[in-house]
């Protein structure tokens, strides 16, 4: 069964958004669904660019109230 | 009231230290009951493992007996905790004894987990424990030159390692005399070569300078110790003479066995320091999923939120601040050099240029630090 997991990186300098993203990647199954907040801007740009190096599949990602919301779902 | 520390390193002996001494007259009047169980009595320096790889400390001058580290007033057990019943607000110890609390603090901190990453155990030398931080040394003294390559797991703690390393590596084969012998390469997991963008607008120019190659986006997939190939999960290889890894880190196995958070890495409240759903149980260092560095020094600026809260849930019913994720590392920047970054939840860090009174800071603090988990600095 996929799960959807939220990681909550914001405000985070070290070890930053996408570094916490690669760490839960890491723990989580074939088709579960992960939510990344992040209030590092450059997030926007440098998380799309590694799930498609890597092979993941961008789900969206929008700005709340300076809160990026990166969905990606774990494709391998 | 009863208050159990779960581990001895650097994050509960500050916090079990600060509370003796906050505590003292309700411990004295027995009021409060304060007992560490730990898993070891000595307690090491871990950044010392550092020195070590490079022949600059020996690995008993990282050591203290716990016991000594600790006030009078605190009960010390070598007895590691195998379960946590929560809710029954009691713990299980390896030698079969129960530990009643009305406050728990976990502080178990984390593990090396190369055998995660395929050939990584086999391959792959590191410094992260005392035994391959040696053997790491030996391989240094006996190289004559080559390709060295340098990669890194994720999660691992002491973010700033891996490019401190490259500093002392280039530093210690000039000094053997073999540095124009031998390439080094650095790879990277993110899109830059640190995670810090300004540890890594600073350090770019630095390695190019020395002349280290850089490939960032390099997620070790596996290792081929007998071709000596190293792989990426983002699709490209480097060959290698000598290999050598901070490996991926994981929390303790007696948090994922108690069902208390994947991988080890206890869910825990960013302000509060609680753990998620258990008001009464305290979690800081290595050991928390907080997005926070897994460094001493987290641990030790969360350690002093959670023993100020606790003294004072005991004299007057409630916690009375929050941590704000600060952070302080040093950097080891070679040629007997070092800088500083401190940040929080909301500020960056902002770096200073590296001077060698930070150097000379840093060599203080490696002796300090005995001083400041007695909490006494
Ligand atoms: C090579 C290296 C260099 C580093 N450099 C730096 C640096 O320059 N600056 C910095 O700030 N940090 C540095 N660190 C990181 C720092 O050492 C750790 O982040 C810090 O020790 C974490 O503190 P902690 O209290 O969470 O865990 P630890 O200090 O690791 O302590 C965990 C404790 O829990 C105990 N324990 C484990 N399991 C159990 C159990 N089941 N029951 C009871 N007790 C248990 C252990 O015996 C141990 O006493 C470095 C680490 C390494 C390896």
């Amino acid at each position: 069964m996929s799960t959807n997991k939220v990681i909550d990186a914001r405000g985070s300098f070290c070890p930053g958004p996408l570094m916490e993203l690669i760490t839960y990647m890491k723990q989580a199954s074939v088709g579960d669904t992960l939510e990344l907040l992040s209030t590092d801007e450059g997030s926007a740009a440098d998380v799309p660019e590694w799930v498609a190096k890597v092979g993941h599949e961008m789900l969206g990602s929008e700005n709340v109230d300076g809160v990026w919301h990166l969905k990606i779902r774990k494709a391998k | 009231m009863r208050i159990l520390v779960v581990g001895g390193g650097t994050g509960g002996t500050i916090v079990a230290n600060n509370l003796a001494r906050r505590l003292s007259a309700e411990i004295r009047n027995r009021r409060v009951r304060l007992t560490m169980l730990s898993a070891t009595d000595r307690h090491m320096y871990q950044p010392g493992l550092l020195y070590v790889a490079f022949g600059q400390m020996t690995p008993d001058q990282l050591y203290r007996d716990q016991r000594s580290l600790l006030e009078s007033n605190i009960e010390f057990h070598v007895d590691p905790v195998e379960k946590f019943l929560l809710d029954q607000k009691k713990v299980v110890t390896k030698s079969g004894q129960t530990h009643d609390y009305d406050i728990l603090v976990i502080a178990t901190g984390s593990r090396i987990v190369p055998e995660t990453v395929p050939g990584l155990a086999e391959g792959a030398e590191t410094f992260y424990s005392e035994a391959s931080a040696v053997k790491l040394f030996k391989k240094l003294r006996e190289f004559e030159g080559g390709n060295i390559a340098l990669v890194v797991g994720v999660p691992h703690k002491c973010p700033i390692a891996p490019v401190e390393f490259i500093f002392s590596l280039h530093d210690y084969l000039k000094l053997r005399g073999i540095r124009d012998k031998t390439n080094i390469k650095y790879h990277y997991p993110i899109g830059r070569m640190h995670t810090i963008a300004n540890v890594a607008t600073w350090a770019k120019p630095e390695f190019e300078r020395m002349g280290i190659e850089i490939e960032t986006l390099f997620n070790v997939k596996e290792v081929d110790a007998e071709n000596k190939v190293v792989r990426s999960e983002e699709g490209t290889e480097t060959q290698y003479d000598l290999l050598i890894a901070i490996p991926p880190h994981k929390g303790m196995e007696v948090i994922e066995q108690n069902n208390m958070g994947d991988g080890g890495w206890i869910p825990t409240d960013r302000y509060k320091l609680t753990m998620n759903g258990h008001d009464d149980v305290y979690v800081l260092g290595d050991t928390t999923n907080l997005p926070v560095s897994k460094t001493g020094s987290a641990a030790h600026f969360e350690a002093e939120v959670v023993a100020e809260n606790i003294a004072s849930i005991v004299k007057i019913g409630t916690p009375v601040r929050d941590y704000d994720g600060k952070v302080y590392c040093f950097i080891e920047a070679g040629h007997d050099r070092a800088t500083y970054a401190m940040f929080n939840y909301t500020t960056p860090p902002d770096l200073k240029p590296a001077s060698k009174p930070m150097h000379w800071f840093k060599t203080a603090y490696n002796q300090m630090y005995w001083t400041s988990v007695r909490g006494l600095l």
